[in-house]
């Protein structure tokens, strides 16, 4: 399995995301600076948390413009998966990889607690280490993870089993509509998502319940 | 306003560079001659209170700051402390008081960002923070506010940068309505042989800025620190800097990657008085003079001074000196970051500091005696006086459920999860405790089992009734807190706040907290390594409490023997360690007199050092012995408030037995220090529960079994139950509530 971290000026959690497909995949990623001409020979590429340039003009926005998106967005339509995580969602949601945008918090205000994540499509190579309709733990850590989409936009994705994780038991931490924590594009090969499942992977942690992300997707890939 | 260098010097520009006759006496002695406008700048950083140290000086010395752990004690960014396996924590805690009190978003946030560049400067990734904030009266008009933008702030800072906030406080006082404290801690790991320092060595070299560009935000931020408050404040805002975390993030890992080359001989980071302060405290610390050429530093405002440019405090910079053959090599490391780097000047062997601007020489002055030989004073000082002692049966009286209810639901008790949730606490994946518990705990990246606990502590109204025994307790207290989690205390830093040293009662009370904070620090060896002092912090004549925040630092060498304070399950016996004959006695300053009776009288309470470590020891052997199921450390609230926190932390409750022949209130709400509370997984008349209360005996140490873990309500001796369900929601309300303005 060989995996690809993509590393923008201003990201934080890329260390967090190396060591969880170091530790659970056996082999560290390939760790890509955002100014590299191209990316490895890869089956995963992440996008991992942080405050990419900022977050200054808008959270992702300006990540989403640089060229090595240009060679994500090849890889991915040469198949290649894609993972967003917060940060990495809101650059892919920018980038158009992803429908919908991510506004401010209802609440106005940065976010950093564990939730309820309900599986709401376990019928993906991301999401196969669950069952449809478990509810796990995951830590949250944003200010701008409130996921909107027009009505047209929202029921599409619904229809078409593109929401990936919803928040469960009331704990919706940001305002998403319909709960929406992470969604997938059109063919399930790219996966957004607020939540951050590397921080949840070890006893140390105190709880495994990310590691199923990361269980299914890189037995998948390998 | 632009100022010509040939300025004359009047006597009101020279107070207005907060300079006393006496100090510009001392600078016309000194240069012979009339200083220039940009000298009388430099010289008004440089002897400030903030940078100088002036009125603390002769007291801080006589702190214990070596210890057989200790690798850099209090004079470098930050000090450094031996973990073992060729690894240091670097650590220090910073004030950002005034700044935060005029503009409290950006005050606070460059609080954080000034702390982490301490630290980073000398090589260590930051893996931890802390904020010990104190607000005015809760109803003051501008408290609200101030906790909305400090802690915006905070968190603005820090989870951008990318650092946990683990741990911290967060105390209301109206004695901070026009004076509120942002004190901020950081903490990283270094390689012990990868130290960086900001002593410059070797003549002739470049000397090197890099980072953010250089503007006119914070000109005279460091006097204006060193100042009291007085109506106009707002006037001052222009002299607060604007943090900018990206460009810090960016720096942090230039700066590494730098060091990783073997290019960097000395560093230190821009922080108060800029330019002026760095460049100083290089060259006078390497015994060379500094030579500056103000045409090469980087601007972001047009016909920028050389007063503005040395005095700025723009943030997020940094000067180095270099190797000469790897200045290419650096230089690439800065641009693949995207950050400035210009070589502005050069060491040289004439001990003199000169600036050079359009050609000109604007100032030329000895640079030893604008750094490590600044003035320095030996201010009077008068011995506080004690309170008189509460008498025996002075004991006010009310319901102990009612008592304990309406404490958990105050603003001292309660949860601060409003404060800390705003926080990123789990970023770099190794927060073991995030806040909540007595300490916030990290693993260390690369040990498989080794972790470090952080924790900071006072108790101002202690140190007010009486500065050395407070000093005493926010010591102890740091240290007890470390050791709850099973950890051996390490080293500490201590940030002390304190009003206007001029006046002889706040010199007694600053003297005394510090002759307090040594003596804890010996018997307990626990030095100090780092520190900062923040004086002045008076508005329109009136002083904040005295303050002294410790920050500590302590290891645990194997986390899975870390102690929580939640119940860890039903019928585990409960043990008070370290109280007296009658559990609790002590009244005086306490929680439940201030905010049940509204009363501040009587004494604090008095630490027993050496009691303290006596029963310290024994509860982190019961810790590392897997003995000991949970611990918390009783503080505020007591007894009482201990088993509250204990209990919510779980949702498990407890019966506690009422100890006959004593007055239920100093019992539960007394305050006395050196306790913990302890739970274990024995059966209460089993062999080995006894065993361990006759060990504790041995010691010397008194650990009453004082009841049982169990069910959902909390019972305290005959008082009706109460339902950890309504201690919880007492508890957890009462800070969103007054947020919201209910």
């Amino acid at each position: 399995m060989k995996s690809a971290v993509v590393v923008f000026p201003g990201l934080n959690r890329d260390s967090d995301m190396i060591a969880a497909l170091t530790k659970i995949g056996g082999t560290p990623p390939a760790v890509v600076w955002h100014q590299d001409a191209t990316i490895p020979d890869v089956d995963l590429i992440v996008i991992p948390g942080g405050f990419s340039y900022g977050d200054y003009l808008r959270a992702g926005a300006i990540a989403a413009r640089s060229p090595i998106m240009d060679v994500i967005r090849e890889r991915s339509e040469k198949g290649v998966r894609i993972l967003g995580v917060c940060n990495g969602f809101q650059i892919l949601t920018e980038a158009g990889l992803l429908p919908g945008v991510l506004m401010r918090n209802a609440s106005l205000k940065f976010v950093c607690r564990e939730v309820k994540l309900e599986v709401a499509n376990a019928d993906t190579v991301f999401t196969r280490g669950y069952t449809a309709g478990q509810v796990i733990r995951c830590p949250v850590a944003h200010h701008d993870g409130n996921y909107f989409a027009d009505p047209e936009t929202l029921a599409r994705i619904e229809d078409n089993g593109q929401v990936a994780f919803r928040y469960a038991d009331g704990t919706n931490p940001n305002g998403s509509i319909h709960d929406i924590a992470g969604v997938f594009n059109a063919d399930k090969s790219v996966l957004g998502l607020m939540p951050h499942p590397e921080n949840l992977i070890e006893s140390a942690h105190g709880g495994i319940d990310g590691r199923g992300l990361f269980n299914g997707l890189l037995d998948a890939v390998a | 306003m632009t100022i010509p260098n040939d300025t004359a010097i009047t006597p009101q520009l020279v107070a207005d560079h907060g300079l006393k006759p006496d100090e510009y006496q001392k600078i016309l002695d000194l240069i012979g001659r009339e200083p220039t406008f940009t000298e009388l700048g430099v010289f008004s950083a440089m002897w400030n209170e903030h940078c100088s140290y002036k009125s603390s000086k002769k007291w801080l010395r006589t702190l214990p700051t070596q210890g057989p752990r200790v690798i850099q004690g209090p004079g470098e960014n930050a000090g450094v402390v031996d973990i073992g396996d060729g690894q240091a924590v670097v650590f220090k805690m910073e004030s950002h008081n005034h700044p935060s009190f005029i503009e409290p978003y950006q005050g606070a946030a460059t609080g954080v960002g000034g702390i982490l560049r301490d630290v980073f400067t000398m090589g260590a990734r930051p893996i931890a923070a802390m904020n010990a904030l104190r607000f005015g009266a809760p109803e003051h008009e501008k408290t609200q506010h101030l906790v909305s933008g400090v802690v915006a702030g905070v968190g603005g800072y820090g989870n951008s940068f990318g650092v946990p906030t683990v741990g911290g406080e967060v105390e209301f006082d109206a004695r901070y309505n026009g004076n509120i404290l942002v004190n901020a801690f950081a903490a990283g790991l270094a390689d012990t042989d990868k130290i960086f320092y900001s002593k410059a060595e070797g003549v002739g070299l470049p000397v090197v800025y890099l980072g953010a560009k250089t503007g006119r935000d914070g000109v005279g931020g460091a006097t204006m620190a060193s100042a009291e408050f007085g109506d106009d404040i707002d006037q001052k805002r222009p002299t607060v800097q604007v943090g900018d975390p990206f460009t810090e993030k960016r720096l942090l890992e230039a700066c590494l990657e730098l060091m990783a080359t073997g290019a960097v001989i000395a560093i230190q980071d821009m922080g108060a008085a800029g330019l002026t302060c760095s460049a100083v405290e290089m060259g006078a610390k390497g015994d060379l003079g500094i030579e500056l050429d103000l045409d090469r530093v980087p601007v972001r405002e047009a016909a920028m001074t050389p007063y503005e440019m040395m005095l700025s405090e723009s943030q997020e910079r940094m000067l180095m000196v270099l190797h000469p053959d790897k200045e290419a090599e650096a230089r690439a490391i800065f641009e693949k970051w995207e950050l400035d780097f210009a070589t502005v000047g050069r060491t040289t062997d004439d001990l003199r500091f000169r600036i050079r601007w359009h050609g000109d020489e604007v100032a030329n002055l000895p640079i030893k005696e604008l750094g490590d030989e600044a003035p320095e004073y030996d201010r009077p000082w008068i011995a506080p006086q004690a309170p008189v002692p509460l008498a025996t049966n002075d004991i006010p009286q009310m319901d102990v459920a009612d008592a304990l209810l309406k404490l958990m639901g105050g603003h001292q008790l309660s949860s601060r999860r409003w404060v800390y949730e705003q926080y990123d606490t789990l970023i770099q994946g190794n927060s073991l405790q995030t806040p909540g518990g007595d300490a916030g705990v990290v693993r260390v990246e690369g040990h498989p089992i080794k972790a470090l606990a952080f924790s900071s502590d006072v108790t101002p109204r202690y140190c007010e009734a009486d500065p050395y025994e407070g000093g005493k307790q926010a010591v102890a207290e740091c240290w007890r807190n470390l050791t709850a989690t099973g950890a051996d205390p390490l080293a500490a830093t201590d940030n002390l706040n304190f009003g206007n040293p001029e006046r002889p009662e706040i010199m007694g009370q600053l003297v005394r907290a510090i002759e307090g904070i040594g003596e804890a620090c010996r018997v307990l060896e626990f030095p100090i390594v780092s520190g900062n002092v923040s004086l002045y912090n008076e508005t329109n004549g009136r002083g904040i409490m005295p303050t002294p925040t410790i920050g500590g630092v302590g290891l645990i060498p194997d986390w899975t023997h870390l102690a929580r304070i939640a119940f860890a399950g039903q019928n585990q016996p409960i043990l008070l360690i370290g109280a007296p004959p009658a559990w609790g006695t002590h009244l005086g300053q306490s929680i439940y007199l201030r905010d049940l009776f509204e009363r501040k009288d009587g004494p604090a309470p008095h630490v027993d050092l050496v009691h303290e470590k006596k029963v310290g020891d024994f509860v982190r052997g019961l810790i590392r012995a897997g003995t000991a199921t949970a611990v918390h450390d009783l503080s505020d609230g007591g007894l009482a408030a201990g088993l509250a926190e204990m209990a919510i932390a779980s949702g498990i409750g407890a019966t506690v037995s009422q100890l006959e022949g004593y007055d239920p209130i100093p019992v539960f709400f007394g305050e006395d220090q050196g306790r913990y509370l302890v739970t274990v997984a024995l059966d209460a008349q089993s062999e080995a529960f006894h065993d361990l209360l006759n060990e504790a005996a041995v010691h010397g140490i008194f650990a009453p079994w004082i009841g049982t873990t169990g069910g959902t309500d909390l019972v305290l001796g005959n008082a009706r139950p109460v339902a950890v369900a309504d201690l919880r929601s007492a508890y957890e309300g009462w800070f969103p509530n007054y947020m919201a303005g209910q």
